[in-house]
């Protein structure tokens, strides 16, 4: 599948698309850089540095669109040029970089914005925003890269700040334990990434996307499995998806707007963007999309059964974002015009996810930081405009028509029931039976919290509003959580067509089901889901944890997994380490020590050799010339011979 | 009665051995008719200017590629390179000798065999005017030296040896203090060296005899007949093998390879630490120089006959070397024993038969000279009120007292220890490579092996150095006057160098491998 990309001229705008990834970059320096002195107005820069990229990043944005060819280059210089291996540090600027930055930067400064007056009674609050800003220029290298090492350069970029930003108030010990939790199921993800580039290397000699993408057509089906496999690795770490989703809801001990923008909105769609990006390469290989649909349908299931075990806010939040992330791997899985469709629901959560986390976080404001929904309450009567705009985004997310949720993750149902044999049953089932757990677990969030009796521990008096400057970004996320997704699945797919390899021709296969009744059961599922939900918590729930049956035990335990994690990783982990240790002491170092001790012994006896008297020396002269001249005459007998 | 023919001369060539040996002629004039006062001056200059002019003149003839003096004397690019490293070593080494900074008066006597702790002894050790006999016999072995590594036939070979040698074994006598320990020295060399030179000279013999019988040929020992004798020569092998090992104990005994390496120790140790450095650096070029010549050009046609027989004494001389380091406690024999191993790493490189093999060792040769002589520099400044403190045991805490002049001589241990960016890692690799490339594997194992052990040593001197408290009995380092920090820092500018930028001289060096047959 030879195919020649066209790109445009860089002129313009187009041709300062760097300055995107620039402007937050320098924020985050002169941040770290200018320490207490910029502790006044530090956070202004910071929103003003994304609000400059985002006003640049729509500018660029709809110059793309005026451009025939869709597709910028911006080679700045070589990065690595090392024998027959060259790296530019190049940035690409196509429609589908182009919505990721949008996303980054819209969504991005909304909540900078939030994030304002969020921490405005934090003493970290520049430092706060110096990592903010930090992670907003490593996302945006991380899309805009056009090439494997550009991306991996803003992967690891993200990482970093993520974990910064999870263990900020690192003088917690949990918030301290989940940053490194954070960072070592990265590492394993990261580790796959890192050598799924090693093997485009060895086996294409390059990285770059569209070179990448037209010699994955001579390499062995083999060779394509593994590469795919170790990037959906990399993106299954990066996406919190099973088997590596156990630190992302730990990552909640963060501050909220972190756990809104890095661990809902962004950073955790980088697996989806990874996937979809490299989609030559993950169709090429049918079983490698059995696989990455497997990876999706199971861990939405997970979600959405251990979320509607949790009691914390915020990490019913969290398995719910891992449990919508699933559904979109599930689309980039399925391939053809499904990856566009996993696109538009990327960007429609972003919305509507950061939405429910910047209003978690406003009840948490005004709740003095509690964040168990068994001691909410009522608070619709008291939070109004945290209460609507949650609203919006409950409904966007259960699927509920015509809330964005509905047109951005109903067509991947379809999808799902679209595949030829009998996993259409199988993944279009898994769909739909995630839709309607998910009804029913955000709407125990949505009723526990704001409707019934009042269950608030003794010392909160007056829950109060948040000020205008968290809710005005909590207004307008609800306005995309309410018109974004009719919007975008109407415009992207087409829009994203100029993408190699994404959006385009939709669904050669006849779904088992017709679209008309999978919409139709989609939505009835929705509504008993929730209607189920309400009935069960409209009148509150205990306070205390309940004796529960086996499937809520395991779900309040994650589903054991991470009993499976310790038992599978730790464990042995701990042992092998214990006997490399054991080796290095015993068998390294006394092999070191032995020799080192044979070298100094041998040194002590030899030194007495060297007596000081002349007659020995000259002894040992006449013995060694005896020696050297017998040599020489026995090598003289072989060449007689 | 035949009439004799003397031969042509070509003065020009011949002019950098001419020029220092003219100097230590004018040399001993001075010491017999300039007033005593300036004396060191007009010494010193003398023999720089000497040294200078010879290096002009190597320069200058610099593409001669010729055989003059007969047979004598080849001029080619082996003989130019190592004479103009003998000659720049050489300078660095006349600076070391001329400071009078580190001691009133300079660290010598004039008489080397006054007996010793006798009154004239003392009175000569307690004289206030330093003594000047040195310049001219280091003139003379410098000259001997040139003729070393020019010499096309084994007699004037022999001659060369006994010209650089005599004056160095008087030289070694001459330390101001610690008498005794300096002539016992300069006694077991001399003895050691004239039982060597008879080996040598006695292989001569029978080379000369193995030569008879060329058929329409005279017999000889310059290095064309001897080559044309190692293959066309009728006589009995057993004549060119046992002569060719008498040669070559003669000359491993000056290059201090093992198992002759003997003297090495007890002379380094009790010698004058320029002198030391002296040795250490020209000796060396001048035994290699000397190696490179009979084995390249006489014996070559007999290469895969001794190259396992030297083989085995390169790695003997290795593991001698680099053993026996780990348990010195004297800086002095420490570096004795570094310079052994690293005769058994100069021998790999004689024994890669390549033109890279060839430039390479020379390489190595100019590169260990300049960093060894910066160690000796350096040895000479760490005194206390009895003159150097060589105990390693004084050394501990150096780092503390004197963080600079400890951080040069960490510096040069590191060059000594082969880590990347100095010039110990570019020699080694400059030598070990052309030895891989011409299936001498084995022999590089054995010098990356034991490079290994030897870094413990000098590591273990930079520990002491740095990580020791600084006890009451550390000795400070007397700060330098202009020529010992002068020549200091040539070598260990010339270390970094050589370490980060060798393409110049390994190009010069290649350049100047062949030699003219």
């Amino acid at each position: 599948m030879e195919e020649t990309v066209h790109y445009a001229e860089a002129t313009g705008l187009l041709g300062s698309v760097w300055l995107l990834v620039a402007i937050p970059l320098v924020s985050a320096a002169v941040l770290l850089l200018l320490g207490r002195r910029a502790d006044r107005w530090g956070h202004w820069l910071g929103v003003a540095a994304i609000g400059a990229a985002f006003v640049l990043g729509l500018s660029s944005f709809f110059q793309l669109r005026g451009l025939e060819n869709k597709s910028v280059e911006l080679s700045l210089w070589d990065f690595i040029a090392v024998g027959d291996l060259r790296v530019d540090f190049g940035l690409l600027f196509d429609p589908l970089a182009a919505v990721f930055v949008l996303l980054i930067t819209g969504v991005g400064f909304l909540i900078h914005l939030y994030a304002v007056e969020y921490m405005a009674h934090d003493a970290g609050r520049r430092r706060f925003f110096a990592y903010f800003n930090l992670f907003v220029a490593a996302m945006l290298l991380l899309v805009l890269g056009n090439n494997y090492v550009m991306l991996y350069f803003g992967w690891e970029g993200v990482g970093l700040a993520s974990y910064l930003l999870i263990s900020f108030w690192y003088g917690r010990p949990s918030a301290a334990t989940a940053g490194k939790k954070a960072f070592l199921m990265n590492r394993v993800g990261d580790a796959g990434l890192a050598i799924g580039i090693f093997i485009m290397f060895a086996t294409l000699g390059t990285t770059q996307y569209d070179e990448v993408f037209n010699g994955v057509g001579a390499l062995t089906g083999a060779t394509v499995l593994v590469l795919g496999l170790l990037l959906l690795l990399g993106a299954a770490g990066k996406s919190g998806q099973f088997p590596l989703q156990a630190w992302l809801p730990d990552a909640m001990e963060g501050p909220t707007p972190v756990s809104a923008l890095i661990h809902a909105a962004t950073m955790v769609t980088a697996g989806v963007y990874l996937i979809a990006r490299s989609n030559p390469i993950f169709s090429a290989n049918s079983t490698l999309q059995l696989v990455v649909v497997s990876v999706g349908a199971l861990t939405l299931l997970m979600g959405c059964i251990i979320g509607a075990a949790k009691d914390d806010i915020k990490r019913v939040l969290a398995w719910s974002t891992v449990s919508q992330i699933g559904y979109m791997f599930l689309g980039v899985g399925l391939g053809g015009g499904a990856y566009a469709l996993a696109i538009v629901h990327l960007l429609a959560h972003g919305f509507f996810k950061a939405n429910m986390f910047l209003g978690a976080g406003s009840v948490m404001h005004g709740m003095k930081d509690q964040v168990d929904i068994r001691r909410f309450g009522g608070l619709s009567k008291h939070m109004k405009i945290t209460w609507l705009t949650f609203m919006m985004g409950w409904l966007a997310i259960i699927g509920m028509f015509p809330f964005s949720g509905f047109f951005s993750k109903e067509p991947i149902i379809v999808a799902a029931f679209e595949r030829e044999d009998w996993t259409a049953w199988l993944f279009g089932g898994a769909a739909l039976l995630g839709a309607g757990l998910t009804a029913f677990y955000m709407t125990r969030l949505f009723v526990l919290t704001f409707h019934g009796p009042k269950r608030w521990t003794e010392d909160i008096e007056h829950p109060h509003e948040s000020p205008a400057l968290m809710t005005i970004p909590l207004v307008l996320l609800a306005v995309g959580s309410v018109g974004a997704g009719f919007l975008l699945s109407t415009s992207v797919p087409d829009w994203l067509t100029a993408t190699a390899g994404l959006g385009g021709e939709h669904a050669e296969h006849e779904a088992v089901l017709s679209h008309a009744v999978i919409t139709v059961l989609s939505l009835l599922v929705t509504v008993l889901g929730a209607g189920l939900a309400w009935f069960l918590f409209r009148a509150g729930t205990a306070t205390a944890p309940q004796p529960a049956g086996v499937l809520v035990t395991a779900a309040r335990r994650n589903l054991y997994t991470d009993a499976v994690n310790e038992a599978v990783f730790e464990k042995p982990g701990i042992f092998l380490t214990r006997a490399l240790v054991y080796l290095d002491n015993r068998g390294v170092d006394g092999l070191v020590n032995g020799l080192a001790a044979a070298v100094g012994g041998g040194s002590g006896r030899l030194r007495r050799l060297q007596t000081g008297f002349v007659r020995s020396y000259a002894t040992s002269i006449l013995a060694g010339a005896l020696l050297v001249m017998a040599a020489f005459l026995a090598v003289q007998a072989g060449w007689l011979a | 009665m035949t009439e004799l023919k003397l031969p042509s001369l070509d003065y020009a060539a011949l002019a950098p051995i001419l020029i220092m040996l003219g100097a230590a002629l004018v040399g001993v004039l001075v010491e017999a008719f300039v007033p005593r006062r300036s004396r060191h001056v007009v010494q010193l200059t003398l023999a720089l200017l000497a040294v200078l002019a010879a290096l002009t003149m190597v320069v200058l003839n610099a593409d001669d590629r010729l055989i003059t003096a007969g047979q004598a004397i080849s001029v080619d690019g082996p003989t130019l390179f190592l004479q103009g490293a003998i000659l720049v070593l050489a300078a660095m080494a006349l600076l070391l000798i001329g400071d009078r900074s580190v001691e009133r008066g300079g660290a010598f006597v004039a008489q080397a065999a006054v007996t010793a702790e006798s009154a004239d002894d003392r009175r000569q050790a307690e004289g206030r005017n330093g003594l000047t006999e040195i310049y001219p016999l280091t003139t003379f072995a410098i000259g001997g030296m040139l003729i070393f590594v020019a010499a096309n036939d084994l007699l004037t070979m022999f001659i060369a040896l006994e010209v650089f040698s005599l004056p160095l074994y008087l030289l070694c006598a001459l330390a101001r203090r610690r008498r005794l320990l300096s002539q016992e020295a300069a006694m077991k060399y001399f003895l050691l060296g004239a039982y060597a030179s008879a080996f040598f000279l006695f292989g001569v013999a029978l080379i000369y005899g193995f030569t008879s019988g060329i058929p329409g040929r005279g017999a000889g020992v310059d290095f064309s007949t001897i080559n044309a004798a190692v293959t066309e020569s009728p006589t009995s092998p057993v004549l060119l093998f046992a002569g060719m090992a008498l040669l070559a104990i003669g000359l491993l005994f000056k290059a201090a390879a093992a198992p002759f390496h003997v003297w090495t120790p007890d002379v380094y140790q009790g010698a004058p630490t320029p002198v030391t450095g002296f040795m250490a650096a020209c000796t060396k070029v001048a035994a290699f120089g000397a190696l490179l010549r009979v084995f390249h050009v006489a014996f070559a046609g007999a290469a895969w006959d001794f190259t396992p027989v030297l083989g085995a004494v390169a790695v003997l001389t290795m593991l001698v070397g680099a053993v026996l380091a780990v348990t010195q406690t004297d800086i002095k024999r420490l570096l004795a024993y570094s310079s052994i191993a690293n005769a058994g790493y100069l021998l790999v490189g004689v024994l890669s038969p390549s033109r890279d093999g060839l430039s390479g060792t020379m390489f190595y040769l100019v590169a260990y000279g300049f960093s060894v002589l910066a160690a000796f520099a350096v040895v000479t400044l760490v005194r206390d009120a009895d003159g150097e403190a060589t105990h390693l045991s004084r050394w501990a805490g150096l780092g503390r007292r004197s963080p600079f002049y400890a951080g040069l001589f960490t510096f040069i241990l590191l060059a000594f220890a082969g880590i990347p960016l100095t010039s110990g890692f570019t020699s080694k690799f400059a030598i070990f490579g052309p030895a891989l490339d011409g299936g001498q594997a084995w022999l590089v194992i054995a010098g990356v092996l034991t490079s290994m052990v030897l870094a413990f040593p000098y590591l273990r001197v930079v520990v002491m150095m740095w990580l020791s408290e600084p006890g009451e009995s550390t000795p400070t380092v007397t700060v330098p006057g202009g020529l010992t920090s002068a020549a200091l820092m040539i070598g260990v500018l010339a270390t970094l160098v050589l370490g980060v930028a060798p393409a110049p001289l390994l190009d010069l060096a290649t350049g100047a491998a062949d030699f003219v047959r």
